[in-house]
C-alpha cells in the first residue's frame, strides 16, 4: 500500500466515524465537561456575571445531611439489591440448568420481568404494597398480623423499594450465568461423579469458581444499574417518606427539576460520575485484562 | 427397553411419572411461580371488577370494561404511535450510525485508534440519562424538547453497538473483502455485501435488545417531553399511573397491560430470541 492510499484509508475511516463521534461529542463528551465546570461556578443573578467558587458548591453539598442520607441509601440499596439478586440468579440458572419438569416455564417465568418497563413492574408493585386494601397487608390481616405501611413507613420504604428491585433484576442476571453453565465441560461433572463427589462440593470446588468471570461481569452491570435506574421511584415513593427511599440520580432530577438548583444537579452528577469511573475503571482493570477490549 | 423386562422395576417410565418432586424442583416452582405471580395479579385486577382487586373468586365477572375506561382516559393510541416512530426510529439510526463507526475500528488505519476506541467505551458508564441536566440544556439549544427525535438522538451513537459490530466484523475473513474488492466494490460496497450480511446474527440481537430497551426508557423521555404529541408509552403510563390522579386500580392494572402487551407478546412468540440476544449483546 503506497502513502498516498494509506493517508486516504485514514481520511476514509475518519470520515465513518465522524457521524458517531459528533453524536458522543454533543450527548457525552461535552455535557460531561459542562458538568465538572458548572458544579465549579455559581450563576449570577438578575444579570450578574457567573461566578468562579472553586469546590465550594462541594462543601456546600458535603454539609448537606440530605446528602449524606441520600448516599447512605443508595449505598445501602446497592447492598440490599445487588448480593441478593446475584444469588438468586445464580440458584435460578441452576435450576433451569439441570434436569427440570416444565423447565420451558419456569426460565420463561424468571425471564418475564426482565421484558417489563421498571415503570410498568412499579405499577404492579404498587398494588401489593398499598396501605389499606394491598395484597401484602390483605395476606398479614388474613394471618392475623397488623398491616405496615410498606411504602410511607421511613424504616421499611426503602427495603420495599429493593424487593421489588431484586425481583425485576434476578432474572435478567440468570441467563448470563445460565450460558456460563452451559459453557463448563461435562466432563469435569463425570470425573466427579467417579471420584463421588458431592454435589455440594462439586458446585463449590469446581462450578463456583468458573463462574467468577460471569459473577464479576453481572457484579459490574448490577453496580451501574444500582446508580442509573431510578424508575420506580416516580410511581413508588418520589423518594419520600422523608427522603427515605430518595437515591442520588432521583435526588439530581428533584434538584434540577423541581428546586432549579442546576448547580446542586451538576455538583451531585460529578459524584455519580466518580462512582461510575471506579466502577469502570474496576472492569477494566480487574475484569478485562486479558479479554478483548484490543 | 431391556429394562422394562427386569423384574426388579417393571414399570421404569410409570415410576419416575409418579414419582415425588425433588427438594430442588419444588424450589424451583416455587421461586417461577413467585416471579410470573405480580403478572398474573395485574391479569386478574385487569380483567375483573376493582370490588375483585384483593378478593380471588374464581367465578368473579370477567370484564372488559377496565381497558375501556383506560382508553377513554389516556391517548394511548398516541403513546403507541410515538413509542413505534421512537423505536423504529433509534434503532435504524443506531444501525447506520454504529455501522458506519465499527467499520472504522474494525478495518481502517486512524491514528490514535485505541484511545478514539477506549473514549468511545466510557459511554457504556455514563448513560444520556446520568447527565439529564446538561443533556437537557443541549436538547432545547437544538430545539428537540418535546420531539421524538430528541428522545431518541442521545442514544443513537451507542457505544454498545460500535463495540458489538466491531466485534462482529473484526471475525469477518479479509479474503471475502479482497474478492469483492476484485470484483470492483468500492468500500462502501463492500460494507453493505459483504459485512452487514455476514453480521446478521448481530444486528438481530442488539436490535431486539435495543427495541426493549428503547420500549422500557422512562426517565430521559420524562424529561425531554412534556406533551401528548411526543410522550412515549412508559411516560404516559406514568403520568396516568402518578398517585395523586386517583385513578382507580383496575384501570391502571389495565393501562399498565395496554403499555407492556406488544412486547410482552413478542417476548411469548419469540422467547427464544430475546433470551439469547439478551444474552449475545450482554457478554462483551
Amino acid at each position: 500500500m503506497s502513502f498516498t492510499d494509506h493517508r486516504k484509508m485514514q481520511l476514509y475511516g475518519a470520515l465513518l466515524l465522524l457521524p458517531a463521534a459528533i453524536l458522543l461529542a454533543t450527548f457525552a463528551y461535552l455535557p460531561t465537561i459542562a458538568t465538572v465546570v458548572n458544579s465549579l461556578f455559581l450563576p449570577g443573578f438578575r444579570g450578574a456575571p457567573t461566578q468562579f467558587v472553586g469546590l465550594e458548591n462541594y462543601h456546600v453539598l458535603f454539609d448537606d445531611p440530605t446528602f449524606w442520607k441520600v448516599a447512605r441509601n443508595n449505598l445501602l440499596y446497592a447492598l440490599g439489591t445487588i448480593p441478593t439478586s446475584i444469588a438468586l440468579a445464580l440458584a435460578m440458572a441452576l435450576f433451569v440448568n439441570g434436569k427440570l419438569r416444565g423447565r420451558g416455564f419456569v426460565r420463561m417465568a424468571y425471564f418475564t420481568p426482565t421484558i417489563l418497563p421498571m415503570i410498568a413492574a412499579a405499577n404492579i408493585w404498587m398494588f401489593f404494597y398499598a396501605p389499606q386494601i394491598g395484597l401484602f397487608n390483605t395476606l398479614l390481616g388474613a394471618l392475623g398480623f397488623s398491616s405496615v405501611n410498606w411504602l410511607g413507613d421511613p424504616s421499611v420504604a426503602l427495603g420495599s423499594v429493593i424487593v421489588m428491585s431484586i425481583w425485576k433484576e434476578a432474572g435478567f442476571f440468570m441467563i448470563f450465568y445460565l450460558a456460563a453453565l452451559q459453557g463448563i465441560p461435562p466432563e469435569l461433572k463425570e470425573a466427579s461423579d467417579l471420584e463421588g463427589t458431592s454435589r455440594w462440593s462439586f458446585f463449590w470446588r469446581v462450578t463456583f469458581p468458573l463462574l467468577m468471570p460471569t459473577t464479576l461481569f453481572v457484579l459490574i452491570n448490577a453496580l451501574i444499574n444500582a446508580v442509573r435506574v431510578v424508575d420506580h421511584l416516580f410511581i413508588l415513593t418520589k423518594g419520600g417518606p422523608n427522603n427515605a427511599t430518595n437515591l442520588l440520580l432521583y435526588y439530581v432530577y428533584e434538584n434540577a427539576f423541581s428546586f432549579f438548583d442546576r448547580t446542586m444537579a451538576a455538583t451531585i452528577t460529578v459524584v455519580i460520575l466518580l462512582v461510575l469511573a471506579v466502577v469502570a475503571t474496576l472492569k477494566f482493570t480487574v475484569l478485562d485484562r486479558r479479554t478483548h477490549y484490543q | 427397553m431391556s429394562s422394562t423386562s427386569s423384574p426388579s422395576t417393571p414399570y421404569p417410565t410409570r415410576a419416575r411419572f409418579f414419582s415425588v418432586p425433588s427438594l430442588e424442583t419444588i424450589a424451583a416452582w416455587l421461586l417461577a411461580l413467585i416471579w410470573i405471580f405480580p403478572l398474573l395479579y395485574a391479569c386478574w385486577a385487569a380483567f375483573h371488577p376493582t370490588a375483585y382487586m384483593v378478593r380471588f373468586d374464581l367465578f368473579a365477572p370477567l370484564t372488559l370494561d377496565n381497558f375501556k375506561n383506560a382508553w377513554a382516559q389516556a391517548p394511548f393510541a398516541r403513546y403507541y404511535l410515538n413509542t413505534f416512530m421512537l423505536v423504529t426510529g433509534v434503532v435504524l439510526a443506531q444501525f447506520i450510525v454504529c455501522t458506519l463507526a465499527a467499520f472504522a475500528f474494525a478495518r481502517f488505519p486512524i491514528p490514535g485508534k485505541n484511545l478514539l476506541f477506549m473514549l468511545v467505551l466510557i459511554q457504556l458508564f455514563v448513560f444520556p440519562e446520568v447527565l439529564i441536566v446538561e443533556n437537557y440544556r443541549i436538547a432545547s439549544e437544538l430545539g428537540l424538547i418535546n420531539t421524538i427525535t430528541g428522545i431518541g438522538l442521545p442514544y443513537v451513537a451507542s457505544a454498545f453497538g460500535i463495540f458489538l459490530l466491531r466485534q462482529t466484523f473484526k471475525t469477518i475473513p479479509r479474503e471475502l473483502e479482497d474478492a469483492a474488492r476484485i470484483e470492483g466494490c468500492n468500500w462502501l460496497e463492500i460494507l453493505w455485501k459483504v459485512y452487514v450480511p455476514l453480521a446478521k446474527p448481530t444486528y438481530l440481537a442488539y436490535g431486539l435488545v435495543s427495541i426493549s430497551h428503547h420500549w422500557n426508557n422512562f426517565l430521559w423521555p420524562l424529561v425531554v417531553t412534556n406533551s401528548v404529541e411526543s410522550r412515549p408509552l412508559t411516560v404516559g403510563l406514568g403520568v396516568f399511573s402518578a398517585p395523586e390522579t386517583g385513578v382507580n386500580w383496575a384501570t391502571v392494572s389495565a393501562a399498565t397491560l395496554l403499555s407492556i402487551a406488544p412486547l410482552l407478546i413478542a417476548f411469548l412468540l419469540f422467547q427464544r430470541q430475546f433470551v439469547q440476544s439478551f444474552l449475545r449483546a450482554g457478554i462483551r
